[in-house]
């Protein structure tokens, strides 16, 4: 069973990016790269989704959503972090209200460098994140198995 | 041979097991389509089956577990009208069962505490009001030719009914837009991604949820292009053709239309079976009481 690596569908948040990476993860959809090709869908909805994308860092004011938004998937569930800013912080980093990278709040499972990323390493991060997705969903199978109760659930 | 009796429960059981696979496609044909009017490659023609198929490899999020009584009855109620409907039952208690299927789809985003969930149910509810008149108004219209209720006996009819009821017609394939979800009158949910009201009455259903109301979905458009189909009953060729045209020109309306406000899809819907379907009904009266006695 592969269905999910066939059919992977995107919630995408916006941190405090400058919104050139969240351009380029727009272009992905357009005509010329068309990811809808590969099953992949932006859904708005974080419970229809399977892979997180967030752009820009983290903030004081918006690590309780981005960990909102995550906590509200489905399992199983990845993160990938577009361009420098949610990567690392990028040249916001020793901003006062800055924390950082996505990582600081919640768990990254592909980081994809540039600012701003391009439509092309965005396209590849979610095709990595494709096989981290399924690794986790043998993982939740056994987990479910062994112990007869949802994984990857860490309370 | 198939004994006489025996012929409408082997129909249902056909319609339960292959409905899925042909609504299936089509979902799929439908995004095909949609991506080359948008100068798209588009996904593959299986994509609807591989969505479902990871829907139900996903984890069962729910706020309420009411939500799962109430998906699983969209899904049973849907199926059990189009199984009447392909048994040749009687329209208007297939229309009954129908109905019922989406009171069901609106309790179950009713249940969650989403905002969003529940702008998408009261959506639905002013969408179940738009259609209701025109779909009851369709079986009117072929009660009044045919004599009977029963699609089995509509089916069997040699009268071509969409000659008699023009009008009844273009008022049905108006409300199909309302039904299939589409453009302008895809208020409470849209199979596009990236509307407003996150997903509106599907919000708060997630992994196998979701997957049984995209099932429910397949068997609900082979039922609509069903009574299509019944319009056309004399000719299966012409009959087969007409549903292809039909949803083709739904498809082109979805992409070629933005979504409209609620008042708009009533008085529009409201608007065409006030005209179009009670002007048609009317006629076939006047001609049928006074003209031919």
């Amino acid at each position: 069973m592969t269905y999910l690596a066939k059919s992977p569908w995107i919630v995408h948040y916006d941190g405090s990016s400058c919104n050139g990476c969240d351009i380029e993860v727009l272009a992905a959809l357009t005509p010329i790269y068309d990811v809808e090709r590969f099953g992949i869908v932006n859904t708005g909805n974080p419970k229809h989704a399977d892979i997180f994308l967030v752009t820009g860092s983290v903030n004081e004011k918006n690590r309780e959503i981005v960990k909102n938004t995550y906590d509200q998937m489905p399992e199983p569930k990845v993160v990938v972090a577009i361009g420098i800013c949610a990567a690392t912080g990028g040249i916001f980093r020793e901003c006062y209200n800055v924390m950082g990278g996505i990582d600081k709040v919640i768990p990254v499972d592909v980081y994809v460098p540039g600012c701003a990323a391009r439509p092309e390493s965005i396209i590849d991060g979610v095709v990595q994140a494709l096989g981290i997705l399924e690794a986790k969903r043998k993982a939740m199978n056994e987990n479910a198995g062994a112990a007869a109760k949802p994984a990857g659930d860490a309370r | 041979m198939i004994p006489e009796p025996w012929a409408p429960v082997v129909n249902a059981v056909i319609y339960l097991l292959l409905a899925p696979v042909v609504g299936g496609l089509i979902a799929g044909i439908d995004r095909k389509v949609t991506a080359r009017m948008q100068g798209r490659v588009g996904p593959p023609l299986l994509q609807p089956f591989y969505d479902v198929g990871k829907l139900f490899e996903k984890e069962n999020l729910v706020v309420t577990t009411t939500q799962n009584f109430y998906v699983l009855s969209y899904l049973v109620f849907m199926a059990v009208s189009g199984a009447l409907f392909f048994s040749g039952g009687d329209m208007l208690l297939v229309i009954f069962a129908f109905t019922l299927s989406h009171i069901f789809l609106v309790l179950g985003a009713y249940a969650s505490y989403s905002p969003y969930s529940h702008v998408g149910a009261e959506r639905e509810l002013i969408q179940i009001i738009a259609y209701e008149p025109m779909i009851i108004m369709t079986a009117v219209g072929m009660y009044m030719v045919t004599t009977s209720f029963y699609v089995g006996t509509i089916v069997q009819s040699a009268i071509p009914i969409v000659l008699y009821l023009p009008g009844v017609f273009i008022g049905y394939l108006i409300v199909l837009t309302i039904k299939l979800r589409k453009s302008p009158f895809d208020l409470s949910t849209s199979h596009h991604a990236h509307q407003e009201l996150v997903k509106g009455v599907t919000t708060d259903f997630a992994g196998p949820n979701l997957a049984k109301l995209e099932i429910a979905h397949w068997y609900e458009y082979v039922f609509l292009l069903g009574v299509v189909y019944l319009f056309f009953a004399w000719n299966p060729l012409l009959a087969i053709a007409a549903i292809i045209i039909a949803y083709f020109l739904e498809i082109l309306i979805d992409n070629t239309t933005s979504r409209v406000k609620w008042q708009m899809t009533l008085r529009s819907a409201w608007l065409v079976a006030g005209t179009l379907g009670i002007i048609n009904l009317g006629v076939l009266y006047y001609l049928r009481m006074v003209v031919v006695p």
